[in-house]
């Protein structure tokens, strides 16, 4: 198998994490993997590549490219992808990359496979899965396309360290920043996590009764040390109790968290389509013939007002 | 303003999943089929903006999506009718954008998605194979003139993007609130036009392989019941599940 693109993402002149899945998942088809960053400049932590299996870590500078610049980012990569005779070029399914992701492959004249949950190197040809009707099935599909163009689904892919001495180079790119320009971007509260990046995931629904009760969630979801986001079901985002942000399910997010624990939230299907492909699922919710328990790997039946405080104070203990 | 809006037949999203016996396609018996929910945000958007075309890629039965569209308030429809759409997003692209290509448009609209095969993807090809600006998952959009401004849902924030018209959106959530059709949209929308263009697609590069039933998840537990079973749950994650 020949070389494989890893396209990786950087906000503010640092790496996203989610750069460390890309890498990983790429080393999965075999080859050596290039890693490759748009940037403004030299991108803080992206000689941690190396660590993850990248052979070699190429950033392309443009002072158009201190924000994502759709068009630009689009043509540099692309020129890159179509230089370098690769088998692959893989993105992260992130906000970025399913933009990203479809201009280069258009640019490339192939499809992309979006939001891939495996990849695989079944000899010269890779094969993806990837969940298709709200995650209802999944479809495994031969990509026979040169390159291959896939992205894959945040938090599925777990970071596996495998070092190589990793080589950096920086090349400037001339594109054009295009007429797509990011002007501002408007950040979330501080130090909120976003659902879709968060390691566990603490979401509501309309069990929460009013708007004001969710300070429970956010209790427990603090107790767990900075690592948990607050998410929400479709029934309090309409209800306007919560931002559309927050939602989990199929006119949401798509989360995989490592947890996932769902409190008064019924399980309807569109909500399942977002989470069910968290590594453990625990429900609280006082209908013990509720759907969710049916894909909870751990279910408590009672009153989360009693059950969830109980829960806070007792990982505050682990934590404390 | 003259706006087309790209829609797509799917199944409901209340659809139970039964694997037709070629173990490679959805068994489409007894399903019921409806306008991309995506879309519907596409169409408001293009209602609230200017007379509007939709434009559908599928079999002749995405006629009835068409017809929801137009019961909206669209002013007609076209139907690229083929008999299968291939996994490969790329050739659904070219044949929209062949069609949109001669259109004159100030702005084509798209769902951010459809709900059947989650390709995100035509929208964005489309715009790449019209040489159009594009910005994908809108959920704000505000135009002045040949000038737009979009907001969009990145992890942790809202990017505020500008792009000049005419161009290429696709709708998220939140952008409006879709209308319901009322009684006098279905009875007008009967004798809108709807053209319907038989299209020939490419196979395109993608092999089903299989589609299957996800992985069933393993049996869950009960641990118990109130608050009482909240040491139990915690051991269980941190000795069994190994998560804490």
């Amino acid at each position: 198998m020949s070389a494989i693109l890893a396209v990786c993402e950087q906000r503010d002149g640092t790496l996203r994490k989610v750069s460390h899945e890309v890498v990983t998942g790429a080393h999965r088809l075999g080859g050596t993997v290039e890693a490759v960053l748009c940037a403004a400049g030299a991108v803080k932590g992206a000689d941690q590549l190396g660590k993850f299996g990248a052979d070699k870590v190429v950033t392309l500078t443009n002072t158009a490219f201190a924000k994502y610049n759709p068009e630009g980012c689009a043509q540099a990569i692309a020129d890159r992808a179509k230089a370098g005779g690769y088998a692959a070029v893989v993105f992260a399914a992130s906000a970025t990359g399913k933009d990203l992701a479809p201009r280069v492959a258009a640019k490339l004249g192939v499809g992309l496979a979006a939001d891939c949950t495996d990849i695989a190197a079944d000899g010269g040809t890779i094969v993806a899965t990837r969940p298709v009707y709200a995650g209802k099935a999944l479809l495994k599909v031969k990509v026979a396309t040169k390159p291959a163009v896939l992205s894959l689904r945040p938090n599925v892919f777990t970071p596996v360290e495998r070092p190589k001495a990793g080589t950096a180079e920086t090349v400037a790119v001339n594109v054009a920043a295009g007429r797509v320009i990011v002007r501002e971007i408007k950040a979330a509260e501080a130090g909120a996590l976003d659902v879709a990046e968060a390691q566990i995931v603490v979401s509501g629904g309309r069990g929460l009764k009013e708007p004001a009760n969710f300070k429970v969630l956010e209790e427990l979801a603090r107790a767990f040390g900075g690592q948990a986001a607050v998410g929400a079901s479709r029934a309090v985002v309409d209800a306007g109790w919560r931002a559309h942000a927050d939602q989990v399910g199929q006119t949401g997010k798509t989360v995989s968290p490592t947890l996932y624990v769902a409190v008064g939230i019924s399980g309807a299907i569109q909500h399942l389509a977002g989470m069910r492909t968290s590594k453990v699922i625990v429900a609280i919710n006082k209908d013990k013939d509720a759907p969710i328990f049916k894909v909870a790997d751990y279910g408590v039946v009672g009153d989360l007002f009693e059950v969830v405080p109980r829960l806070t104070e007792e990982i505050k203990k682990l934590h404390g | 303003m003259k706006i087309a809006v790209c829609i797509k037949r799917v199944p409901d999203s209340e659809t139970r999943v039964k694997i037709a016996s070629n173990g490679k396609s959805l068994d489409e018996a007894g399903v019921k089929f409806v306008l991309n929910p995506y879309d519907e945000f596409a169409v408001e958007e293009g209602l609230r903006r200017g007379e509007v075309t939709v434009v559908s890629l599928g079999p002749a039965a995405a006629q009835e999506t068409i017809r929801t569209a137009l019961a909206m308030g669209a002013d007609r429809g076209v139907l690229l009718q083929t008999d299968t759409v291939p996994a490969d997003g790329y050739e659904a692209a070219q044949a929209l954008a062949a069609e949109l290509k001669p259109g004159g448009w100030d702005l084509i609209l798209f769902g951010k998605m459809a709900i059947d095969d989650y390709n995100q993807q035509v929208g964005p090809m489309v715009a790449e194979l019209l040489g159009l600006p594009c910005v994908t998952a809108v959920a704000h959009l505000e135009i002045d003139g040949s000038k737009g401004v979009a907001e969009r849902e990145i992890e942790g924030g809202i990017e505020v993007v500008e792009f000049p018209l005419p161009a290429v959106i696709t709708a998220d959530k939140g952008l409006n609130e879709p209308r319901y059709p009322a009684l006098k949209g279905i009875m007008a929308a009967k004798k809108k036009p709807l053209e319907v263009k038989p299209v020939q697609l490419g196979a395109g590069a993608f092999e089903v392989v299989a589609l299957t039933p996800p992985p069933e998840r393993k049996e869950g537990k009960i641990v118990g019941e109130g608050p009482g079973a909240v040491p139990e749950l915690v051991r269980l994650l941190r000795e069994e599940a190994k998560v804490l």
